[in-house]
């Protein structure tokens, strides 16, 4: 008797949906809010530190289109793309690796009507959930000082949202691979260069031409780019070429996390 | 009333079975082809040492596991494929607890049965229910980290009934419990088979395994040894009694040829020798006879230990 093939489909991946996950997300939150709240600050000490200690001495910098910016309002819209990004990445690589590895957590979700498949999803809604609340008050911070300059601003939350799914969803299918804490600290390794590079506190132009071609190949600076010029309300192509990089990005992850669900959870 | 979540099985065949079953880890067969069938209702057990792969198939029962290889069919569907569905009649034991850490007592209860879809009212009532059967009732608001290892054992165990049901997989159910807690344990395991529920149940314990089962396979290496109730296998494969005798760690090797004759089968263990046969007693006068004095000797009944002794040539318990 031949063994009937077996699907490596997607049927069996989904069950009772996210919500649940969701659910003790919220659970988790409101125990341990403290926790949750500072990381809204972080973004924020940036900001003063570098944005008005620094800014004093640098003064005025171009902006996008040209027209020169005070430097708070030139690193603002960098420093939430920045945040959004980390918060995304912590969520879905170290986060799921510890509850994955150590607190067996998602063994327990996956011996119940859960599939790999509402896990995944409700892990990275979880994510987004954090990254608004984060990008909302850094916002409301950034608006009432001042440094936006457009109504367009407004949409810099949403795509705060985009950012974060796009390093989330990828952050994920990473993992994925990662069988030890040393695999994991390969994200910090590619993350902090590009943190630093990636024109969040000085334009990218500084840079040999060879440099700026890898960082522009780079998600951050995309996010960076299309950040500030939404602050500004300066949008053209370019604006929108930089919303498609991370709509690709996210794409990208989840098809790469769909296909190694299994591996992921079900090891 | 709450709308039971899960249907009860439709009683027609086993409600589970497994044909050629197997996985393999690079070189390691973990579990190596093997093939049983469990009734409705009835109560199997795996019985092995450390290693044996039992695990191994109690995961793939529960279809968070992959398999390498073979048929595998829980309530006539492929765990693999139908993971949530094949789940939500499953409760499930894992031999390590993985509670959630970040959660109450009481949270763990509600979370769990919401990851089941279970509606808030239905687990209203259920959770006190449960607490009560794993009497943590005074600690529903304890962090789960301050529970004792029994404690947390309990409330896996009671974590695993949420949904009602109708096959559980306890994978060395009484790990880390007292004594008393185990014999409360295995009598609220006999309810539940009352009932109706199916128990499959891992094990390296011989008088758990005669306690529950109605029906075990004993692995060893990934591969069944034997299989029938615990009264038949010591029927067929040991007698009905069996002579312990110690002569003292560097005798009982040397005494154990010139005393072969006396038993069925003799057995020689570091620390003593096992004597098979159906009169233990006349064993041990046919040794006074001879004019040999153990230090200690006992007659017992055989048991599962024993089966196992013959079967792989090694004891149970390391
Ligand atoms: N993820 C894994 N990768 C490689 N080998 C594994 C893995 N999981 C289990 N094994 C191996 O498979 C074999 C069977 O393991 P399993 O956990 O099923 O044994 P067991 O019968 O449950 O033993 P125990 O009584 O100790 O719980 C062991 O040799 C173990 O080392
Ligand atoms: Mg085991």
């Amino acid at each position: 008797m031949s063994a009937p093939s077996r699907r490596a489909g997607v049927s069996g991946l989904r069950g009772t949906g996210s919500a649940p996950v969701l659910e003790r997300g919220l659970i988790v939150y409101k125990r341990n809010w403290i926790v949750v709240i500072s990381g809204f600050f972080e973004p924020l000490l940036y900001l003063l530190a570098m944005g008005y200690g620094l800014g004093g001495l640098v003064g005025q910098v171009p902006g996008p289109g040209g027209a020169p910016i005070d430097y708070p309002a030139y690193i603002a819209p960098a420093l939430l793309a920045t945040s959004a990004m980390n918060g995304a990445i912590f969520d879905s690589t170290w986060n799921v690796f510890f509850k994955l590895r150590f607190a067996r957590l998602y063994e327990a979700m996956l011996q119940t009507s859960l599939g790999p498949v509402d896990v995944a999803l409700g892990e990275i809604l979880m994510a987004l959930l954090r990254g608004l609340l984060y990008a909302v008050g850094f916002m409301g911070v950034v608006a009432a000082l001042g440094l936006v300059t457009s109504w367009w601003a407004l949409a810099m939350i949403p795509v705060a949202l985009l950012i974060a799914f796009g390093f989330a969803a990828l952050g994920m299918a990473a993992t994925s691979f990662a069988k030890s804490f040393q695999h994991m600290d390969v994200i910090t390794f590619v993350l902090l260069p590009m943190f630093l590079f990636s024109s969040t506190l000085y334009p990218v132009s500084v840079f040999p031409e060879v440099i700026q071609w890898i960082v522009k190949a780079l998600p951050l600076w995309h996010g960076i780019e299309l950040m500030r010029q939404l602050a500004v309300g300066h949008l053209s192509w370019v604006s929108l070429g930089h919303a498609a990089y991370f709509v690709a990005m996210a794409l990208l992850g989840i098809a790469m996390t769909a296909r190694r669900l299994r591996a992921l959870f079900l090891r | 009333m709450p709308e039971r979540h899960t249907a009860p099985f439709v009683a027609a065949g086993p409600v589970i079975s497994a044909r050629g079953l197997s996985k393999v880890y690079g070189e390691l067969r973990a579990v190596d082809g093997i093939d049983f069938d469990i009734a409705p209702g009835e109560s199997f057990g795996l019985l092995g040492p450390n290693g044996a792969g039992k695990s191994t198939t109690m995961r793939m029962l529960g279809g968070t596991l992959g398999r390498t290889g073979g048929e595998l069919t829980v309530a006539g569907l492929d765990p693999e494929q139908e993971g949530p569905t094949v789940r939500a009649h499953l409760g499930v034991v894992p031999q390590q607890d993985n509670l959630d850490d970040e959660l109450s007592v009481r949270d763990n209860l509600y979370i769990y049965g919401r990851y089941f879809g279970l509606p808030r009212g239905y687990l209203k009532d259920k959770i006190p229910q449960l607490l009560e059967f794993a009497q943590l009732t005074d600690k529903a608001k304890s962090k789960v980290d301050d529970l004792s290892g029994g404690m947390k054992r309990r409330l896996t165990i009671a974590r695993s009934l949420i949904n009602e049901p109708s096959v559980l997989l306890l994978d060395e159910p009484t790990t880390g419990l007292d004594p008393q807690a185990r014999h409360t344990l295995w009598d609220k395991l006999f309810r539940l088979k009352e009932v109706g529920v199916t128990l499959v149940v891992t094990t390296h314990f011989m008088d758990e395994a005669e306690q529950l089962c109605d029906r075990l396979i004993v692995v060893d290496h990934g591969r069944i040894k034997a299989e029938g109730s615990p009264r038949g296998l010591i029927a067929e494969h040991s007698t009905r009694e069996v002579v312990e005798v110690r002569f003292g760690a560097d005798r009982n090797a040397e005494l154990a040829p010139r005393i072969r004759d006396l038993a069925e089968r003799i057995e020689v263990l570091p620390d003593r020798l096992l004597l098979y046969s159906d009169h233990g007693e006349t064993v041990l006068e046919a040794l006074a006879a001879r004019d040999l004095h153990p230090v200690t000797s006992l007659v017992r009944r055989s048991s599962l230990e024993d089966v196992f002794l013959r079967l792989t040539g090694r004891s149970l318990v390391d």
